[in-house]
């Protein structure tokens, strides 16, 4: 879960990396009283998952409490790289900026460990620095187990070499920030720029946090960090059901069980929509092995919600679940939707494979349910399926 | 032969009292995998009957290897739970541990691998979030279904579970010598390249099927491994191409970030080493036919 930058801020916040005063408002007219606590004058930062914001006009400096109503006003609803501002933050305005540095804790997946990156040369996109003056990015591997303590994080700052007058502070700043990266939970902790200021002060102006969705079982404060205004509808609906999908912009409903399989089945609709009208997968939905026919159900009617889906194909392997369960299941579940009044118009495509196929692809023929076709092959299902959304667009 | 897993090994399960561990436990014992004890500090000194099979349970993993020479522990212990679990397989120096739990946090992840190096790595880990290891006929360690095929000379290494069960399926009247998944998270222990490395080493193993999935650059390393150490013939297949960038696809390691971690250049790096990549997985299955059929 990436989070926005006030949330970054208030997480930095919490565990002393130094950072500016602000707030985070969704209505301009918040924006004046906020902004006189603030001394007067406020920057006013669009609150958007995407870089870019700044050269998009999405920050504007407010000099007085009437202009931070104006510039809010500006900012709230603009769209940003196709993203939506909902909210914008109000932030205390920066001393005198003397120099930009980058720092970051995150995820090494290739080593199985954690990385620090580094620089002097903050203020823009690090991959950008990396590429144009890679010797000016220091990467040093952090020990999962060992951590940073302050030996590692002087380490850090004369990989990169920090200048001598602010070693001490970005030591503490890195001690501070490994503390968060690490109480959090978190994938990313980023802080660019790390600003030296003119009062001799380091502070964090801006910062990126990921934090990892399968560590909510000890963070229960995770919940509400969720961006649920951002939230696709029919994604919000699948995660009260604790279904795994994704929405994407084809027509092809998908179901199917297992991660792998379910990629595996957008990918083969894709190739068989380049012969139908160019028809794409509609999401992804993983309703996992042992699915019952309460969860085929509430998968169904998840995608038989989706105005965009034209077809449905479901793909199943049978391992440990048998497919004459899976068979039933579905069954069951065009039942219960239609005992639950909703009315089921869109074709259903099911390849079933694997463990009792046979009995689950006789149980479907016995049903007869006239808009379910079984398809045995997975290519020629999805042939099959792509084919039914072309020519129901 | 096959690789990790044979008919010797002597398997203990941690968590083999739950509702999941007593489920698989059963089935593996089905599939002839010498089961040899669980582990629940709680339960210890009980023996739980699977269709007429006693198994003991014992207090911990130290005790259960000293009592029966176990040399393989599965884990199916809640995720909560799940670090503690592989630090005490590590602490006992079993050789191999089997992490089936999937939604570990990452930070736990990375933990238990960092403390497996410093222990010297005496513990080889498969896992976390995968289905296990089967070598047909011989034996079967997690939740791999026993049944879809048959003892023969294909190896394969998978990031998921449910592309394992296909191939092994599309594939069945060929056989494997062994079928390992990795796992889909974003740190794991086995990779790719541990096991191209042992199925080379493998004379069991005549060709070898690698499926990977968007996300991270194990198949790119992978690929680079083959072209420097893999002279048997290796057909891959690589899920996601049409994933969007940013979004999750049901494994936490599965996300394209920006330009990294795409299919595309998983699928460019493995045709640049010399693997026949297909389209499908029907297709893969047809490649490595070919292949077999010289």
């Amino acid at each position: 879960m990436d989070l926005f930058e006030y949330q970054a801020r208030d997480l930095f916040a919490k565990h002393d990396v130094p950072v500016l005063a602000g707030e985070v408002i969704d209505t301009p007219e918040a924006a004046r009283e906020i902004t006189e606590r603030l001394g007067g004058k406020s920057v006013v930062k669009a609150q958007v998952k995407v870089g870019g914001r700044g050269k998009a006009g999405g920050v504007k400096l407010a000099a007085t409490p009437d202009e931070a109503v104006a510039r809010a006003t500006d900012i709230l609803g603009m769209d940003i790289k196709g993203h939506t501002v909902h909210k914008v933050m109000l932030a205390e305005t920066a001393p005198e900026i003397l120099e930009e540095y980058y720092v970051s804790f995150l995820l090494d997946r290739a080593n199985r460990t954690f990385l620090s990156i580094a620089s002097v040369e903050g203020g823009m996109e690090i991959e950008e620095v990396a590429a144009t003056r890679p010797e000016a990015v220091a990467k040093i591997a952090i020990d999962a187990i060992d951590g940073v303590d302050e030996a590692k994080a002087r380490e850090i700052v004369e990989a990169a070499k920090f200048p001598a007058e602010v070693a001490d502070k970005v030591v503490n700043v890195l001690v501070k920030l490994w503390d968060t990266f690490i109480k959090e939970d978190a994938l990313l902790v980023e802080v660019n720029p790390l600003a030296k200021v003119a009062s001799g002060e380091v502070i964090a102006l801006d910062g990126k946090v990921s934090l990892d969705d399968n560590a909510e079982f000890r963070h229960p404060d995770f919940e509400e960090l969720h961006d649920k205004a951002a939230a696709n509808p029919l994604e919000a609906a699948a995660k009260e059901k604790n279904l795994n999908y994704v929405k994407l912009d084809g027509e092809v409903g998908i179901i199917g069980n297992g991660a792998g399989l379910v990629m595996s089945t957008l990918d083969v609709v894709a190739y068989a929509g380049e012969k139908h009208g160019n028809v794409k997968p509609a999401n992804f939905l993983d309703i996992g092995g042992g699915a019952s026919a309460q969860v085929m159900a509430n998968g169904l009617e998840i995608i038989l919600g989706d105005p965009d889906v034209r077809s449905v194909f479901v793909n199943v392997f049978g391992g440990i679940t048998a497919c004459d369960e899976v068979a039933n299941g579905i069954v069951q579940a065009l039942k219960l939707l239609e005992d639950r009044g909703e009315q089921v118009t869109k074709p259903l495509v099911v390849r079933l494979d694997g463990n009792n196929a046979e009995l689950g692809r006789q149980i479907l023929t016995d049903a007869n349910h006239p808009l379910v076709q079984r398809v045995d092959t997975m290519d020629g299902a999805a042939d099959k399926a792509a084919e039914l959304a072309a020519a129901a667009k | 032969m096959a690789i990790w897993l044979n008919k010797d090994s002597k398997v203990i399960v941690q968590g083999m009292t739950g509702a999941t561990g007593m489920k698989h436990t059963k089935l593996m014992l089905g599939d002839g995998t010498n089961v040899v004890g669980g582990v629940n500090p709680r339960k210890a000194g009980q023996t739980v009957d699977f269709d007429g099979t006693e198994v003991p349970v014992f207090g911990t993993v130290k005790e259960a290897i000293e009592a029966t020479g176990a040399n393989v522990s599965v884990i199916f212990v809640p995720e909560k739970f799940t670090k503690d679990a592989v630090v005490e397989a590590i602490d006992a120096e079993i050789p191999l541990a089997v992490v089936i739990t999937e939604g570990i946090a990452v930070h736990d992840t990375a933990a238990f691998w960092a403390y497996a190096g410093k222990k010297g790595n005496k513990t080889r880990i498969i896992g976390p979030n995968c289905p296990g290891i089967i070598t047909p006929g011989q034996s079967n360690v997690g939740i791999i279904p026993g049944d879809i095929t048959k003892p023969g000379r294909i190896g394969l290494v998978s990031k998921s579970g449910t592309l394992t069960y296909q191939m092994m399926y599309e594939l069945r009247d060929i056989g494997f010598s062994t079928a390992v998944g990795i796992g889909g998270d974003p740190i794991i222990g086995s990779t790719h390249i541990d096991a191209l490395a042992a199925f080379q080493a493998d004379p069991d193993t005549d060709l070898i099927v690698m499926i990977g999935e968007i996300g991270g650059d194990a198949e790119e390393r992978a690929a680079a491994f083959i072209k420097e150490n893999v002279t048997k013939p290796v057909v891959g297949y690589v899920a996601g191409f049409t994933a969007p960038e940013g979004k999750t696809m049901g494994h936490a390691g599965a996300i394209v970030s920006g330009s990294s971690g795409t299919a595309q250049a998983k699928k460019e790096a493995l045709e640049a080493a010399g693997v026949k990549v297909g389209k499908t997985p029907t297709e893969t299955a047809k490649l490595a036919r070919e292949i077999l059929a010289g």
